[in-house]
């Protein structure tokens, strides 16, 4: 059995490209995720790997753009703003069909907006932040060892589906410190990168691009996109349900924020209420099927969120007319998130204007 | 019979979408040659740019990567850094390279990534349609500067081969022309200098090629040529910057 640390959400994340064979890093400082690029400062020298500071958001995103089309793992990290100015990049990425992991400790916003912990960029993360309309699956942790466990997961889905994967997580997940077992990475079966370039080497050339204008071609690449799009719905979707079974009420959160929605919901439960909890794992491809079942057996869903109202918008589309849906949520401000107590009311509120 | 002229292998045998009296075939034909003479076709990386350039791997014959506007210099770098026994050139227009790119070009150049850039120098947005480009000459009249460039508005021309020589990352740079037999015997000269420089693992190299763009200029191919030799090369002086090898 793996020894049992103590360490950084930011820290497991690293830690989890190392064991997931990554050994290429493009980034820029930014905070609050300046630990992994530190991290893997120190650790890749070590393992011949290459560590570069880029110039830029923008550069460091190209720069996993060009390892990723040599086949190499790689990956890239940032925060909010900076997760902006590699839209570019991604959405390259996304349409050059090359894979690679974008890590985005997420802040508040918009703009340069705060350090706080903040959901803010839930919608520019599963519904393509840059241009053309591609997705790319998307991974909420909300714990350091899923920081860890996560961060394998992305670079296997990312070699999987040729796509660039975002581990979207927060300050609080980030920066956090718990136990984590640094287990060995999981074996999967993946397929060959026949697509790379290597110098011809006399074979057939290869590209790697994004520009199509073929007769068609850009058309039908779009509806290949689109059928991979539909495959991970089919096959990638992630999510944890707690007490959902006899749940009246659903209570639907991600990332940290499920964490202290786990703590209100156990609160509800020893007050006797019927409450569960369900937590989307995947952001993207979003576990529709499993929120529809558990939603349609409570009848009622509150979803809880640090913003105004994002992730409430896919539960609408997930769980049909016949389920009631509510939220509560707020962008976060002075360092607040809210308390265990502070969800457990919520809770009471929308449980007892339950009609059953 | 003996053949003493023949395409270079590097090079596809297909026609190019180039406009009339573009040189872009021309210093194409220069680079393929430099590829074949240090025989690294079959272990070369090319990255594409954004701009009339974009076509690389429909002409070379080598495994290419296409990079957002500007972006080549980290996509090379990338590239390099994970297969640093790899031949790695990207291939520039001015608005991407010395505009939108600028930043990325320093900063490579800066490390002293093992890389050769070839940076095509037209003094427009060829692709566009001619726009102001950061390399427009003062008093120049494009789509976007109907009344010719003004220095007080718009600044004055970039030149990069001077400005990347002072880097400390950069190993060679130097900035050449095609609109004479003489000027193309030399860019063919400097354009395999620049490739020996990474060939010999000896860091960063990069050669400005000062090229016509008759259709946007609005002149016949003979004039292009004529307005290199007249306009450009005045203001975008011929020669080496920096060389920091021996050969």
């Amino acid at each position: 059995m793996s020894k049992r640390l103590f360490v950084k959400g930011n820290e497991a994340a690293a830690m989890g490209a190392v064991e997931a064979g990554c050994r290429y890093y493009f980034g820029y400082p930014i905070t609050p995720q300046s630990d992994i690029p530190e991290y893997l400062s120190r650790e890749f020298p070590k393992l011949s790997g290459e560590f570069i500071q880029a110039e830029s958001e923008v550069a460091s995103i190209n720069m996993l753009l060009g390892a990723s089309a040599c086949g190499v793992r790689a990956m890239t990290s940032s925060s909010s703003p900076g997760i902006s100015l590699k839209q570019e990049g991604i959405s390259y990425m996304a349409g050059a069909e090359l894979p690679g992991v974008i890590i985005n400790i997420s802040r508040s916003g918009p703009g340069l907006g705060g350090i706080d912990a903040s959901q803010a960029d839930y919608f520019q993360s599963v519904k393509g932040g840059g241009h053309g309309g591609y997705h790319i699956p998307v991974l909420a942790p909300n714990s350091v060892q899923e920081m860890y466990d996560l961060t394998m997961h992305a670079f296997d889905l990312a070699d999987l589906y040729r796509t660039p994967v975002m581990l979207l997580g927060d300050s609080v997940v980030g920066q956090m410190k718990e136990a984590l077992v640094p287990n060995p990475r999981p074996v999967r079966d993946l397929p060959e990168k026949g697509w790379a370039v290597r110098g011809k080497g006399g074979a057939e050339q290869r590209v790697v691009k994004s520009l199509f204008l073929g007769d068609g071609e850009l058309e039908a690449h779009n509806w290949r996109l689109h059928a991979k799009y539909q495959q991970m719905k089919e096959k990638e979707c992630l999510s944890e349900e707690h007490d959902t079974a006899d749940a009246a009420l659903l209570v639907t959160a991600f990332g940290s924020l499920s964490r202290i929605a786990h703590t209100a919901v156990t609160m509800a439960r020893e007050a006797g209420l019927k409450v569960g909890l369900f937590r989307p794992i995947t952001l993207f491809p979003f576990p529709e099927r499993a929120l529809a079942e558990a939603a349609g057996r409570a009848g009622k869903v509150l979803v809880l969120e640090l913003n105004t109202g994002q992730m409430v918008e896919d539960v609408r589309l997930s769980v049909g007319a016949g389920v009631q849906v509510s939220f509560y949520g707020r962008p976060p401000g002075a360092g607040s998130l809210p308390s265990p107590e502070e969800l457990f009311e919520v809770i009471k509120k929308h449980y007892v204007q339950a009609p059953n | 019979m003996q053949q003493v002229f023949k395409r270079p292998q590097s090079l596809k045998d297909v026609q190019t979408h180039f406009c009339p009296g573009c040189n872009h075939g021309t210093i194409h034909r220069l680079v393929a040659d430099a590829l074949d003479l240090f025989g690294v076709q079959q272990t070369t990386i090319g990255v594409a740019s954004v701009g009339c350039s974009v076509f690389l791997y429909g002409y070379f014959d080598v495994d290419v990567v296409e990079a957002p506007h500007g972006r080549a210099p980290a996509v090379a770098t990338g590239v390099k850094r994970a297969r640093p026994d790899r031949f790695v050139f990207t291939y520039q227009g001015d608005g991407d390279l010395a505009a939108i790119g600028t930043s990325e070009i320093i900063h490579a150049a800066n490390r002293g990534e093992d890389i050769t850039v070839i940076f095509v120098n037209n003094t427009t947005y060829g692709m566009t349609g001619g726009q102001m480009a950061p390399t427009t000459l003062v008093g120049q009249k494009t789509s976007t500067s109907p009344y010719g460039r003004n220095k007080a508005k718009d600044g004055s021309p970039i030149r990069m081969a001077e400005l990347l020589a002072q880097l400390g990352g950069v190993a060679f740079s130097a900035r050449v022309a095609v609109d004479s037999p003489k000027h193309l015997m030399d860019a063919k000269k400097q354009i395999r200098e620049a490739f020996r420089f990474q060939v010999e693992g000896k860091g960063f190299s990069f050669v400005e090629v000062l090229s016509s763009c008759p259709t946007n200029w609005g002149v016949t191919p003979l004039e292009g040529n004529a307005r290199v030799g007249a306009e450009m090369i005045p203001y975008f002086p011929l020669g080496i910057f920096k060389n920091q090898g021996n050969p």
